[in-house]
């Protein structure tokens, strides 16, 4: 109900869930290709963790204490692929919607509004994050790369940060002319999932970039991750959820707004 | 005049399903609804006819609620639009002017997925989309994909998806642009049966005899405003006179004919193969044009259509 109060009147039916249906019933006959997607990550942690990470040895974790580095670099891939596949659900899938295929005309001219289109695609993007991400958890478990029952928050963690940048992709895919801005999106999330202390401590960097780098939303998204699987939580975590909660929320009103001005001209 | 079947009963306000008061929609600078004023009561027949360009699909869209109105007054099922955009489109049906179908859905799926967007349960929606898909005339092609399906079966499809919530009120921007002869009349046929439930349709078209076989009444509409209304055959009562003289000619030819004619009939309208010449009796026409040495390739004697008060009204061909 809440809801109905921030989201302009009228673009919002409460009916979601039949948005999310749709995509469970496109994607039921290429299900294959969307279990696909637990494995990308899982080949980092192989070929990182336990292939890299035999010379490299051992980290100093969260906590002070020493961790492998596979278990140092795992919640770093968690994150990433949370937000790797939020932003290509969002951006390049709502774009191709939007701009090629007539879906969201179709869906707005019933009870339907640009609110519930753009809850409903998000969160079939978050059930979709939400496999992958318990997937890699059970192989982390599997592995002993986890030290900690917090880990067990690490999945809804997965979650929210998927969710943050959804809403903060859908927003942009909004803004987008052509295929050619895509690339200006790979050039925001490259950087981001190499430096942001994915795969080496944020101690590696001088001051300036190490406070660069603490303002990207990943790094957020990865020391959240890396203090619940090794169990170094302290309230210091909740300025990360807040981060994510911040985007979630204004990347979800400036979508749903663009949304209801591209769509309903 | 009206078109309200007696079935509905006297005409009272709360039977007006669309008003709309000095409805305008602009696009930028561009002004392409400038002030419309229509009324639609339930149960009607009504027609929206006018050239490319003339507005229709943009009024069309705003009584959909599916376009924001720029200015003006619109009220549709009693609601504004702007404040009960969902609770108005779920009593709705709309046929849009392009397809929209759900490329990445089989044809049953369409009609399913389109049926839950409207808040039926899974058990309606699989009964309705089977009896939507007869109605379609579908039903073999129930689980292909939408994409290789004709464009005419696309149509079908599309029309029956936007019958799927059982509306009251049904918009169709040019429904049956693209069917081939039999399928327009399998449709109107429908419509009728659509109309006798007590299903209201608002039609836009540019064919003058569907407009003048559905529709109780019409506007016709011209770069954004409205220049007649009424009843199909008020209007050509009104702008026509009752018979049409046809003269064809070899090309480019007819110019020269105008001048030997044109005191004969009420009006004489030059159009790239042949001249039209207004009259009351077109034979009597026909008989002293031919005296006055006039040798036509062809000619026909026909009763005025909204085709002729299309010509008039909106001036596509007129010569003075
Ligand atoms: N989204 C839009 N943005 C800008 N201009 C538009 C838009 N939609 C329509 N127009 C313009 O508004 C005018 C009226 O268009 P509309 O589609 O309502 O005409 P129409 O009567 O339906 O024509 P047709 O018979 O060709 O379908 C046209 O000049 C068109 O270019
Ligand atoms: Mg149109």
């Amino acid at each position: 109900m809440t809801v109905l109060r921030i989201v302009p009147m009228g673009s919002y039916a409460g009916r979601a869930r039949a948005v999310i249906e749709r995509s469970a019933l496109v994607n039921r006959r290429n299900w294959l290709l969307v279990v696909s997607g637990v494995f990308e990550p899982l080949f980092y942690l192989f070929a990182l963790g336990i292939g890299f990470g035999g010379i490299v040895g051992t980290l100093t974790g969260p906590d002070g204490s020493p961790i492998s580095y596979a278990a140092y670099v795992a919640p770093g891939l968690l994150a990433a692929s949370a937000m790797n596949g939020a932003i290509h659900d969002s951006t390049f899938n709502i774009f191709l919607k939007l701009k090629y295929a007539k879906v969201y005309d179709a869906m707005l001219a019933t009870p339907l509004g640009p609110t519930d289109v753009a809850l409903g695609e998000t969160s079939w993007s978050l059930i979709r994050g939400g496999i992958y991400a318990a997937g890699f958890l059970a192989v982390m478990a599997a592995l002993g790369l986890i030290s900690s029952p917090w880990a067990l928050l690490a999945l809804p963690a997965a979650l929210l940060v998927a969710f943050g940048f959804a809403a903060v992709g859908m927003g942009a895919a909004t803004l987008m002319r052509s295929w050619q801005d895509f690339d200006l999106i790979l050039l925001v999330q490259m950087p981001m999932f190499l430096f942001s202390t994915t795969f080496f401590p944020i101690t590696v960097y001088p001051e300036p970039i190490r406070i660069a780098v603490e303002c990207f939303p990943l790094y957020h998204g990865i020391e959240l991750m890396r203090a619940l699987t090794s169990g170094a939580v302290t309230w210091g975590i909740l300025g990360h959820v807040a981060y994510f909660a911040i985007m979630v929320a204004a990347g979800g009103w400036f979508a749903a707004r663009r949304l209801g001005t591209l769509l309903l001209t | 005049m009206s078109g309200v079947p007696a079935t509905v009963g006297s005409v009272s306000d709360d039977a007006v399903l669309v008003q709309a008061d000095g409805l305008v929609k602009r696009f930028g600078d561009f002004e392409a609804v400038r002030g419309v004023d229509v009324k639609v009561r339930r149960g009607e027949a009504f027609g929206f006819l006018g050239p490319n360009g003339a507005g229709k699909s943009s009024t069309m869209r705003m009584i959909a609620c599916t376009s924001p109105r720029t200015a003006g007054e619109l009220r549709v099922l009693g609601l504004d639009p702007d404040r009960h955009g969902p609770r108005i489109r779920g009593r709705l049906g709309v046929v849009p002017q392009q397809d929209n179908l759900d490329n990445e859905l089989t044809v049953r799926q369409n009609l399913q997925v389109y049926g839950r967007y409207f808040g039926l349960s899974r058990h309606q929606v699989r009964a309705r989309a089977t009896e939507l898909l007869e109605f379609a005339q579908l039903s073999d092609r129930a689980d292909d994909q939408v994409e290789p399906l004709s464009g005419g079966m696309k149509r079908r499809l599309t029309i029956a998806r936007s019958l799927v919530n059982e509306p009251e009120l049904l918009l169709l921007d040019e429904p049956t642009t693209g069917l081939d002869p039999q399928a327009r009349h399998l449709l109107w046929d429908k419509l009728f049966r659509l109309k006798q439930q007590g299903v209201t349709l608002i039609v836009t078209t540019h064919y003058m005899d569907e407009a003048e076989q559905l529709c109780d009444r019409l506007v016709v509409m011209d770069g954004g405003r409205i220049v007649a209304e009424g009843s199909p055959a008020a209007l050509i009562a009104e702008h026509s006179s009752r018979e049409v003289l046809e003269l064809r000619f070899p090309i480019d030819q007819q110019h020269h004919h105008v001048p030997l004619v044109e005191d004969l009939a009420e009006r004489v309208e030059v159009l790239p193969d042949r001249l039209l010449l207004y009259a009351t009796n077109g034979e009597a026409v026909l008989a002293a044009a031919t005296r006055r040495g006039m040798r036509p390739t062809s000619s026909l004697v026909r009763r005025a259509t909204l085709e002729d008060v299309f010509l008039r009204l909106t001036g596509r061909t007129l010569v003075d």
